[in-house]
């Protein structure tokens, strides 16, 4: 059933932030990600769910816990008319795990690939990994005819003098092809009429701007000029609403907004204590956790556009985030607490903080400082740009914070990568559990970590992540603020699946 | 004269040399490009190996001569975020700041004159009132907030004209795009030029005003009232002709402003020009793209500057002696 559209339908819409360039494995981004996921496709990809579904892949099968085959599908073409091929896949699992390549992560350097035969590919792994192609809807396949003919094969580097062909072309197998890139200005798509899929959208044309401006973006969408931006500032939801012909699309996103300390070092650098470090103790981390009353961040800050938290992971992603609840505001026991853990008077502390990352970071990093002030821990705000803040408190600066707060989505949906990351032992250059900024570091957490990479059992996998989850709940290794909401701004004559991890995908788009 | 040249010549490229020193020890704190430039999933050995790649592990004289020699042959790298030349992407959106510039300045000059004329002329009438509480409007309000109020009754009131963007542009030749021969395009142009002009146009206006009431109370204007020549005939060969020097270098100056600090203008309305290119790069530490734009733009006002002076010096012979 293939079903021309009945007119002419251009979707006109803006993001805050430029698309860069188009090679797919140069930024490891959700938004240059996923608008490359209308014209480039993963041999998996995901629905409005954020289900797994075969895409470039038909079926796949594990003929042992370490040796996965994938049963490519046949007759999909490039936009250039060429054939995909195993042939493809195999070059792009040699380009994406490449020098310059900022997708690594997506196949691990010692996972071969090898083409069994022109439409069947097999991967062997060192050990079991159950999560193998998680991330595989962003590991975009290329086609290795075009890259090779167009010199393209290495991923651009920015010290690289003389741009790159896949950086300003794209030659993809998806529902859109791209027909001009001005990069920072405007990328206009077009259907690819020979998609294998059948199209389920009604669209002809596909004209993409960056707007960076909140106020102006929010006027294209109320003057008409655009069917839809993202995202809408919180402050402008309501008038979105309010206004004939426009809506926002709220939902929570996958994004968790936490708050980290320092438990490494024997001294905090930023703080009054001297000679001591009094996040290494447990009652002091809940006392700040106490202090903090999510419910007014929630209603005063984010306007009803957050879900509290109680884990590092959104409960989308995680069957048994149920069972967990957050320690309850209290600032009377915040004081016992810390008067019982010998700071009676409490201390000074500064708080490190971005103000252009996560919706009102800064507001809500205030707010928690006013809070902690409240309970004797008097706390002072230092708030700067994401490209400073990063800088700083991340390993290249050294883990330089005492007490921060951070947001984190994990690229594979996966609790694993939330405790690989945040929450196991590092050492001082970040070996380890590279984003685990606060250094916290225990043993056990460790071991279910090593276990849960390589258990194929489900339910037994599950109990394993529970079992950590608790453990850093008790420990109060992280204090989780919430999940923000997600605030997409359409016009009426449009219908769209809203995806939780923001990603905007022209074959969800219907235009009437 | 010659001297003169030469020695201005010189003044100006140790200008050059300055600002491009200043430009180069700022931009070392604008943040990391390495995390703006990767995902959070990059390891820090990679970031490592990018940064020395980049070169900015160098010790800072060595990363400061790399760039003036560079710079002298308007190569300024590659850009982190578009990984594409700098010289390419500038040369891609100067058409746009360049036409909206100049429709600004010709929109400030035709109105402004005119208003100051005859706010100079009739001080007294309802109307030279208006002009002159409006434009002390014009003078005190943000740009930004000139734009925002222009988008919401024009845009999103009325929806006469768009909001943002460039509106469909023609190509002349391998690189200038013109959004004048497009209605869309000339649509687009209305807003950002208006919002951008209301300064100069602001200034021009109480220039002239100024200038032409000190000129009328001169001795040889009322001579030739006195002879009976007819007013038309005074007010605009005689006085408004010496009102104009120095209008005219006031706009001069201002021409080159309006290129340089479209900036913000160029934000709220979206305008693909250099300032918004500049803007992008500020947001993601695009060093590159900064350390260009700021050398273009003392490149711009070091050139006026120049021909100013040379002017001046051809006209007044004794400013030709060294100072």
């Amino acid at each position: 059933m293939v079903s021309a559209p009945a007119r002419a339908e251009t979707l006109k819409y803006a993001y805050q932030g430029p698309l860069n360039q188009l090679d797919p494995y140069s930024l490891n981004e959700t938004f240059t990600l996923a608008t490359l996921s209308n014209v480039y496709e993963g041999l998996v990809r995901r629905n409005e769910r954020l289900e797994i579904e075969p895409a470039l892949a038909e079926r796949w099968e594990l003929i042992s816990p370490t040796h996965w085959r994938f049963h490519l599908r046949k007759g999909v073409k490039f936009h250039n008319g060429n054939d995909f091929t195993a042939d493809d896949v195999v070059f792009s699992a040699e380009r994406v795990r490449a020098k310059g390549s900022d997708l690594a992560t997506r196949l691990g350097p010692t996972v071969r690939v090898e083409a069994v035969d022109a439409h069947t590919v097999d991967f062997l792994l060192d050990a079991p990994n159950p999560i193998l192609h998680s991330e595989w809807e962003t590991w975009l396949i290329m086609d290795r005819e075009w890259t090779e003919a167009n010199n393209a094969v290495a991923v651009t580097s920015a010290s690289d003098t003389v741009a790159n062909h896949a950086a300003l072309a794209a030659n993809g197998t998806g529902p859109f092809r791209i027909v001009s890139h001005e990069p920072g200005v405007r990328t206009v798509f077009e259907p690819h009429s020979g998609w294998w899929d059948v199209a389920l959208h009604n669209l002809t044309r596909v004209e993409f701007t960056p707007v960076a401006s909140d106020a102006t973006r929010v006027a294209a969408l109320l003057s008409g000029e655009l069917d839809m931006i993202f995202p809408v500032p919180v402050q402008d939801v309501k008038r979105v609403e309010e206004t004939d012909g426009t809506r926002a699309l709220i939902g929570p996103e996958l994004r968790t907004i936490y708050i980290g300390m320092d438990q490494r070092r024997a001294e905090l650098g930023h703080a009054s204590v001297k000679g001591k470090n009094p996040f290494r103790d447990v009652r002091v981390r809940k006392a700040v956790y106490q202090a903090i009353d999510i419910e007014a961040i929630r209603s005063k800050i984010m306007r009803g556009m957050s879900t509290p938290a109680a884990l590092l992971i959104s409960p989308y992603l995680f069957s048994r985030a149920g069972e967990f609840e957050r320690w309850p505001h209290d600032p009377a026991a915040a004081r016992a607490l810390l008067a019982e853990a010998g700071y009676p008077e409490g201390f000074e502390l500064v708080m490190d903080c971005s103000n252009d990352r996560y919706v009102n970071d800064e507001a809500i990093c205030q707010a928690v400082a006013q809070m902690l002030t409240k309970v004797g821990i008097r706390t002072r705000v230092n708030a700067e740009p994401k490209a400073k803040y990063f800088g700083r408190v991340l390993a290249s600066g050294g883990f330089d914070t005492s007490f921060f707060m951070l947001g984190w989505t994990p690229g594979s949906f996966d609790s694993w990568n939330v405790l690989a990351n945040l929450a196991t032992c590092r050492d001082d250059a970040g070996k380890g559990g590279a984003f685990n900024v606060g250094g916290y570091c225990n043993e056990t957490v460790d071991a279910l970590a090593t276990q849960i990479l390589s258990e194929n059992d489900k339910a037994t996998r599950d109990e394993l992540i529970a079992k950590a989850f608790r453990i850093l709940h008790e420990d109060v290794a992280y204090i989780p603020l919430h999940q923000q909401g997600l605030a997409w701004g359409v016009t009426d004559r449009l219908s769209v699946a809203q995806r939780a991890d923001d990603q905007f995908l022209f074959r969800f788009v219907t235009k009437n | 004269m010659i001297g003169f040249a030469l020695r201005r010549l010189a003044q100006g490229l140790g200008v050059m040399l300055a600002v491009a020193l200043i430009a180069f020890t700022l931009f070392r704190f604008v943040g990391d490009p390495v995390h703006q430039m990767t995902g959070i999933e990059t390891s820090a050995a990679d970031k490592a190996a990018l940064r020395t790649e980049l070169g900015l592990d160098d010790p800072v004289v060595v990363q400061f001569g790399r760039f003036v020699v560079r710079a002298a042959t308007f190569d300024f790298g590659t850009s982190y975020q578009f990984r594409q030349p700098v010289a390419d992407l500038f040369a891609k959106r100067l058409p746009a700041t360049l036409e909206l510039a100049f429709t600004s300045a010709l929109l400030a000059l035709a109105l402004g004159i005119p208003m100051g004329i005859y706010t100079a002329l009739r001080p007294q009438t309802w109307l030279a009132r208006l002009i002159l509480s409006l434009s002390l409007a014009g003078i005190s309000l943000p740009t930004f907030f000139i734009g925002m109020l222009l988008i919401f009754v024009f845009a999103v009131s009325l929806q006469w004209l768009p909001s943002f963007g460039r509106g469909e542009v023609v190509a002349l030749g391998s690189w200038w795009t013109t959004g004048f021969l497009t209605s869309s395009g000339l649509k687009a142009l209305v807003l950002p030029a208006v919002t951008l002009a209301l300064y100069q146009m602001t200034l021009v206006t109480r220039l002239i005003r100024a200038e032409m009431l000190e000129v009328i109370r001169a001795d040889y204007i009322r001579f030739a009232q006195a002879r009976g020549l007819p007013d038309r005939l005074v007010h605009f060969r005689h006085a408004l002709k010496n009102t104009l020097v120095p209008v005219v270098t006031i706009t001069g100056l201002q021409l080159g402003s309006i290129i340089a600090f479209a900036t913000i203008t160029e934000t709220v309305f979206q305008w693909p020009g250099m300032g918004l290119l500049f803007l992008q790069a500020v947001q993601n530490a695009d060093i590159p793209i900064m350390a260009a734009y700021l050398m273009l733009t003392a490149l711009i006002f070091v050139t006026i500057n120049m021909i100013v002076d040379l002017l001046y010096a051809l006209i007044d012979p004794r400013l030709r002696v060294p100072a």
